[in-house]
């Protein structure tokens, strides 16, 4: 699709080599976010993309706007410096399980609990690629792998509860292999003013193959995908038979199955709740049953960014000081002087 | 009554307390009217780590040194002439520090046998002799100040707490000290609250007539202003200094100022002043930790701010592989280094200067960055700025290293002119820089050939978008490359960016021309090392002195300079950084001598230990 600015996909590529193995999720993200970057009907200058490292974190190499592949972990610390500083640019941070989850864990909750304004792609494969398939912070329990050959004993993350513990105002899940779901998640993202995290389910075909397969598999997918539509029902299953329902005695969520049309206990998905705690709820079914995954937007809310709190102090004490100490060359002269100077003859 | 008004040309005070008693307010308003009466000075507060150490105990001393005169001087003092002390424990942690012949002036109050013993004194040290080397004046100012308040609503407890106030009156009583400026600030501190300003400035008054009417003193001193250049002049503490650096550094550059920041002592200071002057385009974040806070910085330097981050040497040791990655991707980036007492935590309020081969090598790989030390707390400003210059120009993380002796020490410094500052305009990339045939292409990495900076393009500059990362990069293009060649070429070539910094040359201080043993130093020593070249010129003896601003890389004469001599002396807060620098690299045998204690030299003892190295040689 052609934008405003007359941009096309193809101008988002860069003349550098893709370098990720044949077969990896990451190619079908980076065609989507080049595919959809046109939408934005932002210049290509105007848009950054920071990332820290890992396998998915070469992706700014790969477009075609302002990019910097920085250390592991600390993009959205690195991101969050830009962005208050420049609220004029779109400022992305690509990163990985094992960068955001692991290494990078503190930068990520501060930045979700401060609102910086960052859309922040969470390209989950459960595993570390690019140091050749060590487990993760979201390898299931019990994984076999170079580090862990009788399974991995770590208790995993949900990346999404953990946003929403950290208060994330716009959490999303979708997949790398539904182009459509991932930039419909994705547009709903960049359109938020805050921090908005959307982690993306990515297959690593050489280190954790298959990973997702439950729910790729057009066999199985529709068992056990949840999709979230704000408004809607959540129902899923066979003819939709299967549904989130509250408990009406204590609230609780559950999927129930065999839920007849209208039954009242459907849960209607609501993004927009002020309270994160049923947005976490939803995120939790997969720990009942880790077959299970909720899609799309689980949480849009709005609260002030930092980027725009800081600068209305800026402002503010700028607009003041204008009025009275000023702002030149000479009120920092009188700083400089402070109350209490002298004068050698 | 009339006392005896004796003249003195230098005086070292040093007042100690409990660190609840309010020790460096007293200190900072003495210091304070001793620099509007017109006397060179310095100070140094001294206090402990804990916030409130419990109360009386040798832990819990808190003091304050000014050394004030009617010329110019280097340090604070090594010994104190006069020591007031509020309590015990302030009394017995100072003791060892007083020469034979001081005067002391002591809170009776609390000098009660349960007290004493709490800090291992059995005895009154007041009546038992241990004094007798000193003139004594045992007051019970607790006492002396509820009287003078007796006529208030104030509590005994809120009356007491002026006792400092007591304390200052009298001080200022003793020394002539002008006193509207105390009785100003104290309306101002406490506006608020009239009843507690009342007091404090009744506690001061009675302070001050108690000097003047009792016969317990008799005595009372003057120290003449000193002949100072002319010029306006204020008293200011290293990180205020340095904060002003900051902020005029980056007017001068016509950027916005971006610290990030995580609260560590005693670099915390600058934190907080920064945060106070938003109307200058100064933007504060206080971080997640010190990763973040440099990672806060430089991702606004890659916006096109001036990107800085404060800490001390463990928040830095934090921020290595972020200052290895602002080499790498040569943006512009002040990174304050306020050393303390190392390793680990260390003695957090006490001085070091121990981070210099942290500063200098402790990054992975090839990571060379220019390293700037101010060498008093007024100092702190020029430093900043010329690091800012160093960033700015060439496009690379710049340490400067200050300490906690001239962070928190104070001088008097004569104002510098804003508009007369340097200028250091910067200019971002707006075209494309490629030529021929690669005409209306961006070549990031394309050097200036005089300084061999890259550009410093900016998002939001159509045209120039490009990316850039911590992976090696190919000469000019700046793509990813793992070429060995082009490894070799850019290892070597980031180095010789460092190592062409332009530097002033050396400046050597050889009053006679004749010295054979010159005494080299850099950071925070240098006025304990000033004022012990002072000593030994005194006694007839050519000593010459010289004082590194840039440490890397070094003046480009600092080979010559140290070939003119027979003899290198470097004195340091550490166990021989710069020596095992010098060595290295101009194979001159120095002689290292090292001080680990928290606390700066004292000028007597350096001078000792130069004439034993100048005695020697001969
Ligand atoms: C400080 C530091 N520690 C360790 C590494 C090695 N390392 C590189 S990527 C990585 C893990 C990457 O995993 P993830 O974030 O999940 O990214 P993926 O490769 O799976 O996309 C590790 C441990 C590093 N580069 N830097
Ligand atoms: S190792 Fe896995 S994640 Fe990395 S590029 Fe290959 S397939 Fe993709
Ligand atoms: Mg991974």
């Amino acid at each position: 699709m052609a934008s405003e600015l007359g941009l096309k996909a193809k101008d988002f590529k860069t003349d550098q080599e893709v370098r990720w193995c044949p077969g990896c999720g990451d190619y079908a993200i980076l065609a989507a976010v080049q595919g959809f970057m046109p939408e934005l009907g932002i210049p290509r200058e105007d848009i950054v993309f920071i990332s820290g490292i890992g396998c998915s974190s070469r992706f700014p190499y790969y477009m075609n706007t302002y990019g910097m592949h920085s250390i592991h972990g600390r993009a959205p610390a690195i991101a969050t410096g830009l962005s208050t500083s420049r609220p004029d640019l779109k400022v992305f941070v690509v990163t990985g399980d094992g960068d955001a989850l692991s290494i990078g864990g503190n930068h990520l909750i501060h930045a979700l609990r401060r609102n910086v304004n960052l859309t922040i792609l969470l390209f989950n494969n459960r595993i570390y690629g690019l140091t050749k398939g060590q487990y993760s912070p979201t390898s299931e329990q019990g994984k076999i792998t170079k580090s862990t050959p009788m399974g991995s004993l770590d208790f995993p993350f949900n990346p999404v509860s953990l946003a929403l513990g950290a208060e994330a105002t716009f959490v999303g899940r979708t997949l790398d292999s539904d182009r459509k779901h991932l930039t419909t998640v994705l547009r709903a993202a960049t359109e938020h003013r805050g921090t908005s995290l959307v982690e993306i389910y990515q297959n690593c075909n050489i280190f954790n193959d298959g990973a997702f397969d439950l729910i790729k598999d057009s066999d199985t997918k529709g068992e056990w995908i949840i999709p979230l539509e704000h408004g809607s029902e959540v129902r899923f299953g066979a003819d939709n038979s299967k549904a989130v329902v509250r408990d009406p005695g204590n609230g609780a969520l559950s999927v129930a199955e065999d839920v007849a049309p209208g039954d009242p206990r459907v849960v209607i998905h609501d993004a927009h709740s002020a309270d994160p705690s049923y947005a976490f709820a939803i995120s939790r079914l997969s720990q009942v049953d880790s077959r299970l995954s909720a899609m799309g937007v689980f949480r849009d809310v709005s609260r002030p960014s930092y980027d725009d709190l800081m600068n209305d102090q800026l402002d503010a004490a700028r607009v003041k000081a204008e009025a009275s100490n000023g702002t030149d060359d000479a009120a920092l002269q009188s700083l400089i002087y402070g109350a209490d100077s002298w004068t050698i003859q | 009554m009339s006392t005896e008004v004796q003249q003195l040309d230098r005086v070292v005070i040093r007042i100690a307390g409990d660190s609840g008693d309010g020790m460096q307010l007293t200190g900072d308003r003495f210091t304070q009217e001793t620099a509007n009466f017109g006397n060179d000075l310095s100070t140094q507060p001294n206090f402990p780590a804990e916030i409130r150490a419990p109360a009386g105990t040798l832990a819990g001393v808190s003091s304050f040194q000014l050394h004030f005169a009617d010329h110019d001087i280097l340090t604070p003092g090594d010994r104190p002439d006069v020591l007031v002390a509020m309590n015990p424990a302030a009394l017995k942690a100072n003791l060892q520090d007083l020469p034979k012949g001081a005067t002391i002036i002591v809170d009776t109050r609390d000098f009660t046998e349960r007290a004493l013993a709490r800090i291992g004194w059995s005895a009154n040290p007041i009546t038992d002799g241990t004094l007798e080397n000193f003139t004594v004046h045992a007051l019970d100012l607790t006492q002396l100040t509820l009287d003078a308040l007796a006529d208030t609503e104030l509590s005994r407890k809120d009356a007491g707490r002026s006792k400092n106030m007591y304390a200052l009156g009298l001080l200022s009583w003793m020394y002539s000290r002008p006193t509207e400026g105390t009785l100003k600030f104290l309306r101002e501190k406490f506006a608020k609250n009239p009843d507690i300003a009342e007091a404090n400035i009744t506690a001061f008054k009675a302070g001050w007539n108690y000097g003047e009417t009792t016969e317990a003193f008799g005595v009372s001193y003057q120290v003449k202003p000193a002949v100072l250049p002319p010029g306006e002049y204020r008293n200011i503490a290293g990180n205020l200094a340095l904060s002003y650096g900051l902020i005029a550094g980056a007017r001068r550059a016509k950027l916005p100022l971006f610290l990030g920041a995580y609260p560590i002592t005693p670099a915390s200071d600058i934190l907080h002043e920064l945060s106070k002057h938003k109307r200058f385009g100064v933007a504060t974040f206080q971080a997640e930790d010190e990763i973040a806070g440099i990672g806060a910085a430089l991702g606004a330097a890659f916006g096109g701010a001036l990107g800085v981050t404060t800490s001390s040497g463990p928040g830095i040791a934090l921020k290595a592989e972020t200052i290895g990655l602002a080499v790498s991707l040569e943006l512009p980036l002040v990174v304050v280094d306020v050393q303390r007492g190392g390793p680990s935590t260390g003695l957090p309020t006490k001085t070091e200067q121990s981070d210099l081969l942290q500063a200098m090598f402790g990054r992975n790989g090839e990571a060379p960055v220019p390293i700037v030390a101010p060498q008093s707390p007024s100092d702190c400003f020029d430093a900043a700025i010329e690091a800012v210059r160093i960033a700015t120009v060439y496009k690379t993380p710049v340490i400067l290293l200050s300490d906690g002796y001239i962070a928190n020490g104070s001088e008097p410094w004569k104002l510098p002119v804003v508009s007369e500052l340097p200028d250091l305009t910067v200019e971002f990339l707006t075209e494309p820089n490629g030529t021929g045939a690669e005409d209306g292409v961006f070549l990031p990495y394309l050097r200036d050939p005089e300084t061999l900076a890259r550009p410093w393009a900016v998002p939001g500059t159509a045209g120039l978008e490009h990316r850039i990362g911590g992976i090696e990069k190919a000469d000019r293009t700046g793509n990813i490359s793992y070429d060995p060649d082009n490894h070799d070429f850019m290892v070597r070539t980031r180095a010789a960016k460092v190592a062409g910094i332009t530097v002033p040359d050396l400046v050597v201080d050889d009053a006679d021309d004749d010295a054979k043993v010159l005494v080299l130093g850099w950071g925070s020593t240098y006025g304990p090392i000033g004022a012990a070249v002072r000593r030994v010129r005194r006694t007839g003896t050519s000593i010459a002195q010289a004082h590194l601003r840039h440490l890397n890389p070094f003046p480009a004469n600092l080979g010559e300079v140290l070939a003119h001599y027979e003899r290198v002396v470097i004195p340091e807060m550490n166990l021989g950084q710069l020596a095992l620098l010098i060595r290295g690299r101009y194979l001159t045998d120095v002689v290292s001598v090292t001080q680990v204690r928290g606390m700066p030299f004292r000028a007597a003892e350096l001078a000792d230990m130069l004439q034993g190295v100048i005695s020697n040689g001969e």
